[in-house]
Formats: structure tokens, C-alpha cells, sequence
């Protein structure tokens, strides 16, 4: 497999060359693959598994100017108990919100504020002036940092798209180590970095791929495709490419990265697609809290339903679950 | 648990409404036939699905009269628009039966039935919906005004993608105005069966087409019918140059389709990720029992590694098993005999310094099985390497240019089909223009569409199927 250059060694040259070395990337091949993974066929048990397994993989999110202490401690309670008729349903693995709202939702998680992997729930915080990403480099640091010491155990930042696509890679690199470093805490410890492409804004595969390993490269513990604002946001081969990108950074480092889709994931059929992609590309191990990640809102009530429905044998309306 | 076990998602038999015997298919009805009768097995099984006939010398006489009778009185004097409304008829017919098309099909054959749903199927229907199409429009076909169809047609046809065989063969053949007489392989006869009935369904005149079944010597008594006007064969170099010693001096026009040791050539600017997908559909789609198959991989020497790396990743991740289940990837070998030739070859190129490599993966105890199977270290010479193996094993070698990797692909007695895998367009391009293959593909393997021709060079067969050249087939001043 492919060397990696060490990171304290890189410059604006060497980070080029090497990204510009990497194999490129077939769109319809990429695409057909996606689509193939697609079809796999999930019934009865597997199906219970994957049913459960997406609920403590979802980053519970709300992501609105509208947003209020009411809605994040709504968002909170749902978060903890998504399904009150069924007690045996896990709990999410994070609440997803912007900085200022993370004190009301460690607030209001109390005691089950943890480690997903645990399970308890997590606070993500997207910061560096998400979702954008339009400001200096001092704004961002100082919104990650505000971030982290309000309580958040992870940050979903954005980079910088205008600087990767003028070919800046290496404004976009040192942006993320100096993210990173703001995500550092008191005792050493730092919050879980999850670096957001906006791959709806980078357009092409190849594009896609350059960034995902920019990022590894840059520290990042997650690599997420979207902010949710841009369209297109998550789609399947894109999640692929990335989880392509985790896959042969594992095998050169021996580190895993996470995968975080987000946005535009509604239903439990397509998540189920994710699954497999995922199962079948980085092998099953990585279906954990620290290694993938669902970002969405709708796609929770959608999955409770198809839950209610494999215990009771029919379908219930969506007025069985409740909105938030 | 492991999620990855999926749990069984089989496709219900139940849509199948089969008979326990099946007669021949002549002037539109279901007639006994004078030789033994024999059973089809499910190759993934070994259960019995139906017995069919055995047609005899006599009984080809009278399919290719009813074929003659059909073509003199009723099929030649129809409009162009009329013959295509029954070709529209049929294709909407096979795509309302898909399902159970697809079932059956996957229990005869062995393969898949994620590639029969997918894949053969659907191109059946196309298949038959772009020569509907067709048939009014036969002066455009570059062949003058108003060509004459050349009468009746013997087809025989193979037992890898069966039906989809009988629609490259017949959907031309009756675009065109010719009546056929067709042998599907006596290891998959059922879905021509089912296509039979589907002739009925659409009130196809009888005659037009008919179906006749059974091994070796019904295809032999077919071909050498002397009031055949065309033949039309898929299947060995062996039995095709026997058909083109017979028919030598005669007026009898021929297509053939045959061997192929296809060369899947991966440079070292490939789009790494898909070229490891081509390189696993170009050999182990359809378990490599696919004349075009891509069974030789030419890799640039200083990627070698890493494409295997990658490759053999890849393969551990395929389902191989029941061949209804959604999930599989990989399904039986259609027969006993089929398994037989495979095993022996693989063994034959680890007897010759071959490196064997395959997946760990269950193999079921009843049925016919053979892992996906990577030889590494092979050279040219090499028997695995030169011999159509038509199952799930790969040959893989190296280059160090783009020259060296022409010559080794050219360097086989076919010429069916070649994949090139390269970023570089201009790359792609120079090198297309020098292989010898009917079939190039550019970053993917084994598409087919209806309106792309499909023929080989050399050892492999002469005359095309598909698109305009293969309705020319079918006329008269077309090729072949």
C-alpha cells in the first residue's frame, strides 16, 4: 500500500505532490459500485441489528437559527429515550448542535453525557463558522475553543472550500492541525475532530478523495461529507469513495478514522445501504460510535417506525412517534 | 452476531408455474419429440426442474418445414410494421414475466439471481425492444432499398446466458424477416420453454419461431438440415469449426460465436478502486462463464502488487451460495462436466508454477461449486493462460509498457474481447486501436447494450451480433 509522508515533515510542495499522486477516481465505475452495495438485501435479523445499530450511530441534529434551550433540551430528551413505548431502544450516539446551544444540552444530558461507545450520549459542536466556513483563522479557532470548553467532546468543523479550490491545499492542511490543536483540553485530552468537506461543494470524486486524505493527514478523527446546507449533501458513493480513503489509511497506518454521512439521509432503507457500504469496504468493526456516524434529524422517527413494526408485525403512522 | 452473515434473503419459487415435462416447441405448439427424454437439474442443487424432449433427425425436418411453411406464407409478406408490433408484444411480455423469468432462469442455470433481475433479463426485453424497432425500418439498414430476408434460420445457442442467447439470436432473425428453428444448450432449456410460451401469449404466427431441444446431435441434425438459409451459432471453437467444414460451399450463411480469452489490461495511471471492480466483474461475473470474459489480467509490473492487495481484499468480500439468494455474488457451475474441465485447468496451472489464491468461503455440499480462483506468477506460455477456462479463475501477468502489453494481449488464437484501464484518454485510445478484439471496453467490462455490435476476431468466431451489423445478419448483402 501507499507510504505515508510524516506530517511534521510536509510542506505546501510535498503535501501537493502527494496528493496530486493519488490514483484518480472513475465516476461511473465509483457509482456503479455504490449502486450495486445498494441492492443488498437486509431482512429479519440482520435487519433487527442494522435497525438498532443506526439508532446508536445517529448524530441526533439541530442545526437552525431558530434554535432555542427549549428545542436543544426537546432534542436532548428524544436523544436519551427516542422511543418512550419501548425502553429497549438504544440511545443515539450524540446530540449535534451549534457551540453556544452545547452548555443546555450537556446540561440537560446530566448524567448520560459520556462516551457513546458506553452508552451514553455525546455533544458535537460544529464551529469554525460553520457552515460556511468564512472567516479568519482566529474566529474559528476561538469558536472551536469555546466549543470544547462549554463541555463538547466533539467538534464538526468545516474547511475552508474557496482555499482548496483555488489549490490553497495547504492553507486548508494548517487550518485543520490549528483546529485541532483548539480542540485540545486542559488535561491533554482533546475533543473528537470531525472534519467536514462539503463535498456537495467540491463537486468531483477525485476533488473528494485529495480533501478526505488532506484531512486525515491534518489530524482529523472523522471525515464527514456535508454540513447539511449545501445540496447535494450525503449520497452513497461519495460515502464509499471516503470510506475507500479510511480503508487504505488503515492499512498504511494501522489508525482508523471515522466516517461521519450527513444530510439527506431519511429513511431506514437507505441507511441500511450505509451499512453495507461501510460492512463491506472497511470490514463490520468499524460500525461503532468512535468509527461511523449517521448526521441527520428525520432519519430517527423513520427508523423507530420500521422498529415498532418488526415487534409488532404492522406498520404504525407517524403519529406514533413523536416529532422531537 | 456478524452482520455481514447476512441473513438468508432468498427469492421465493413460488411465481414459477412449471410443467413436470416440456415437449418441443413447433408451429406454435407443444409437441411430443421422438428421442428419449432427458432431465435439467439445478445445477446448485442437483434437483430435477423438468424433463424435456430429445428432438430427432425426424423431428428437426419438421420444425425447419413449419420454419419454411411460415416464413413462405406468412412472416415474409408481413409489413416491417407489423412484424414489429409483435416483437414490441414479446418484450413487453418478457419484461411483465421478468420475476418469474429470472427465477427460472437462475434455477436452471446455477447463476445469480441478482445478474438474472439486473442484468440478463432486462437486456432481454432491450434486446428484443431494439430490434421491434427495427423491423419497419430495414431500408435505412444501408443495404439498398427494400432488403430481402434470407428464410429460415438455425440457431444454437449456449447455456451460459440462455435466454438472452435466444434474444440476440431471434429478436434480429425475426426484425429482419427470417423464421427460426432454435436449440437451446440441453442443460438450460427452461427459459426458451418459457419464451415458447410467451410466443403463444403474444399470438406470434405459428411457425415463426420454434423451439427444439436437446444435446449435441439435435444441434448437429439442425445445422446440417440442407433447408437451412442461415446458421447462427454460440458456443465452442470446437463445434464452430465443425459448422463452418460443413456448411464450406454451400449457400448457407453463418455467424459464429465462439472462445475468448479476453485481456483486462490495467495501467498504472487507473483509476485503482474501479479497475479491482472490473477486474472481479470481468472474471467472476456469471462464475467467468462468459465467452468475453476478461480472464487474463495484463498489470502494469510496478503496481502488481498493490492491485492484488487490493483484488484479494475485494474477493474476500464475495457471497458465493444459493444462487436465489439476493445477497450472492457467485453462484454454482451449470454442470458436472463444466466443473470438471475447471478443476482440472486450475490444477494444470499449479502444476505449471502457477501461485494459486483463494477466498476462504463455504463451498455447499451439494451442487457444483468452484471458488473464485487468482493465479499469480503466470506466464504467457502457461495453459491457464492460453486456454479458454469459461469459470471463475484468473490468469494474471504483468507489463512494463503500453507496447509490451498489446503484444501479450494480441498473443492468443481469439480475439473476443479486451478491457484497457487507464485515466489517460489518449492512452486508452492508442492502445484500443491496436488490439484485435471484437469488444473493447474503456474502465468497465462485460456492458452490453443491444445497439453495440459483439463478434470476435481470429479463433473467435466471425460476423456480429447487435446493433445494425447484426440486423445485417439477417439480410440479404449483409455480411456473414
Amino acid at each position: 500500500m501507499r507510504s505515508i509522508p510524516a506530517v511534521s515533515d510536509l510542506t505546501a510542495e510535498s503535501l501537493a505532490d502527494f496528493l496530486r499522486a493519488l490514483p484518480g477516481v472513475d465516476a461511473v465505475g465509483l457509482e456503479a459500485r455504490a449502486a450495486d452495495l445498494g441492492t443488498r438485501s437486509i431482512k429479519t435479523s440482520s435487519k433487527a441489528w442494522a435497525i438498532d445499530t443506526i439508532i446508536k450511530l445517529i448524530d441526533l441534529t439541530t442545526l437552525e437559527g431558530a434554535d432555542t434551550p427549549g428545542k436543544v433540551r426537546t432534542l436532548v430528551a428524544k436523544a436519551l429515550v427516542p422511543d418512550a413505548g419501548d425502553l429497549s431502544t438504544p440511545t443515539v450516539a450524540a446530540v449535534c448542535v451549534y457551540g453556544d446551544m452545547v452548555a443546555t444540552a450537556v446540561e440537560a444530558l446530566g448524567d448520560m453525557h459520556g462516551d457513546p461507545d458506553q452508552g451514553k450520549v455525546s455533544v458535537a459542536a460544529v464551529a469554525t463558522a460553520f457552515p460556511s466556513g468564512r472567516s479568519s483563522l482566529a474566529i474559528k479557532i476561538a469558536d472551536t475553543q469555546e466549543a470544547v470548553a462549554a463541555g463538547a467532546d466533539e467538534i464538526d468543523m468545516v474547511i475552508d472550500r474557496g482555499a482548496f479550490l483555488s489549490g490553497d491545499w495547504w492553507t486548508v492542511f494548517q487550518q485543520i492541525v490549528a483546529v485541532k490543536e483548539a480542540c485540545r483540553r486542559a488535561d491533554g485530552t482533546h475533543a473528537h475532530l470531525k472534519v467536514i468537506l462539503e463535498t456537495g461543494e467540491l463537486v468531483t470524486y477525485d476533488n473528494v478523495r485529495k480533501a478526505s486524505w488532506l484531512a486525515m493527514l491534518a489530524g482529523g478523527d472523522f471525515i464527514k461529507t456535508s454540513t447539511g446546507k449545501v445540496a447535494p449533501a450525503a449520497t452513497l458513493p461519495v460515502t464509499l469513495l471516503m470510506l475507500e480513503a479510511v480503508r487504505d489509511w488503515y492499512a498504511a497506518t494501522g489508525q482508523r478514522i471515522g466516517v461521519k454521512p450527513a444530510g439527506g439521509i431519511k429513511t431506514t432503507k437507505d441507511a441500511i445501504k450505509y451499512l453495507v457500504v461501510v460492512a463491506e469496504t472497511v470490514g463490520e468493526e468499524w460500525l461503532v460510535p468512535h468509527l461511523f456516524r449517521f448526521g441527520a434529524s428525520s432519519l430517527l422517527n423513520d427508523v423507530l417506525l420500521q422498529r415498532q413494526k418488526l415487534a409488532s408485525g404492522h406498520y404504525s403512522s407517524a403519529d406514533y412517534v413523536t416529532l422531537d | 452476531m456478524s452482520f455481514m452473515d447476512y441473513a438468508p434473503a432468498p427469492e421465493s419459487t413460488g411465481i414459477l408455474n412449471l410443467n413436470e415435462h416440456y415437449g418441443l416447441f413447433i408451429n406454435g405448439k407443444f409437441v411430443a419429440g421422438r428421442g428419449e427424454n432427458f432431465t435439467s437439474i439445478s445445477p446448485a442443487t442437483e434437483a430435477p426442474i423438468a424433463t424435456f424432449s430429445t428432438t430427432t433427425e425426424a423431428d428437426v425436418d419438421v420444425a425447419v418445414r413449419a420454419a419454411r411453411s411460415a416464413y413462405d406464407s406468412v412472416w415474409s409478406k408481413m409489413s416491417g410494421a407489423d412484424r414489429g408490433k409483435y416483437l414490441f408484444r414479446i418484450a413487453r411480455l418478457i419484461q411483465e414475466r421478468s420475476r418469474e423469468l429470472a427465477v427460472a432462469e437462475t434455477l436452471d442455470n446455477g447463476k445469480p439471481i441478482k445478474e438474472t433481475r439486473d442484468v440478463d433479463i432486462p437486456l432481454v426485453a432491450a434486446w428484443f425492444f431494439y430490434y421491434a424497432g427495427w423491423a419497419d425500418k430495414l431500408d435505412f439498414a444501408g443495404l439498398g432499398a427494400n432488403p430481402k430476408s434470407l428464410g429460415v434460420a438455425a440457431q444454437v445457442i449456449p447455456w451460459n446466458f440462455p435466454l438472452l442467447m435466444l434474444a440476440w439470436k431471434i429478436a434480429p432473425a425475426l426484425a429482419a424477416g427470417n423464421t427460426v428453428v432454435l436449440k437451446p444448450a440441453e442443460t438450460t432449456p427452461l427459459t426458451a420453454m418459457l419464451f415458447a410460451e410467451i410466443c403463444q401469449q403474444a399470438d406470434l404466427p405459428a411457425g415463426v419461431v420454434n423451439i427444439i431441444t436437446g444435446a449435441g446431435e439435435t444441434g448437429k441434425s439442425l445445422v446440417n438440415h440442407t433447408d437451412i438459409n442461415k446458421i447462427a451459432f454460440t458456443g465452442s471453437t470446437a463445434v464452430g469449426r465443425e459448422i463452418a467444414r460443413a456448411v464450406a460451399g454451400t449457400n448457407t450463411k453463418l455467424t459464429l460465436e465462439l472462445g475468448g480469452k479476453g485481456a483486462n489490461i490495467v495501467f498504472d495511471d487507473a483509476a485503482l478502486d474501479q479497475a479491482v471492480e472490473g477486474i472481479v466483474s470481468g472474471i467472476f461475473f456469471n462464475q467467468g462463464h462468459v465467452c468475453c470474459a476478461g480472464s487474463r489480467l495484463l498489470v502494469q509490473e510496478n503496481i502488481h502488487d498493490e492491485v492484488m492487495d487490493r483484488l484479494k481484499t475485494r474477493l474476500s468480500t464475495l457471497r458465493l451460495g444459493d444462487p436465489l439468494d439476493k445477497n450472492t455474488d457467485i453462484g454454482a457451475i451449470n454442470s458436472r462436466e463444466q466443473l470438471d474441465r475447471i478443476t482440472a485447468l486450475a490444477a494444470q496451472g499449479e502444476s505449471e508454477g502457477g501461485e494459486r489464491w483463494s477466498p476462504v468461503c463455504d463451498i455447499p455440499a451439494k451442487g457444483f461449486w468452484f471458488a473464485p480462483t487468482v493465479f499469480t506468477g503466470v506466464s504467457p506460455s502457461n495453459t491457464i493462460a492460453r486456454e479458454e477456462i469459461f469459470g471463475p479463475v484468473l490468469s494474471v501477468m504483468t507489463f512494463r509498457t503500453p507496447a509490451e502489453a498489446i503484444t501479450k494481449a494480441n498473443n492468443t488464437p481469439y480475439g473476443l474481447s479486451a478491457g484497457i484501464w487507464s485515466e489517460k484518454g489518449s492512452r486508452v485510445l492508442a492502445v484500443a486501436d491496436k488490439l484485435r478484439a471484437g469488444v473493447i471496453w474503456a474502465n468497465t467490462f462485460n456492458k452490453f447494450d443491444p445497439a453495440s455490435p459483439f463478434g470476435g476476431y481470429k479463433e473467435s468466431g466471425y460476423g456480429r451480433e447487435g446493433g445494425l451489423s447484426g440486423l445485417a445478419a439477417y439480410l440479404e448483402g449483409g455480411a456473414a
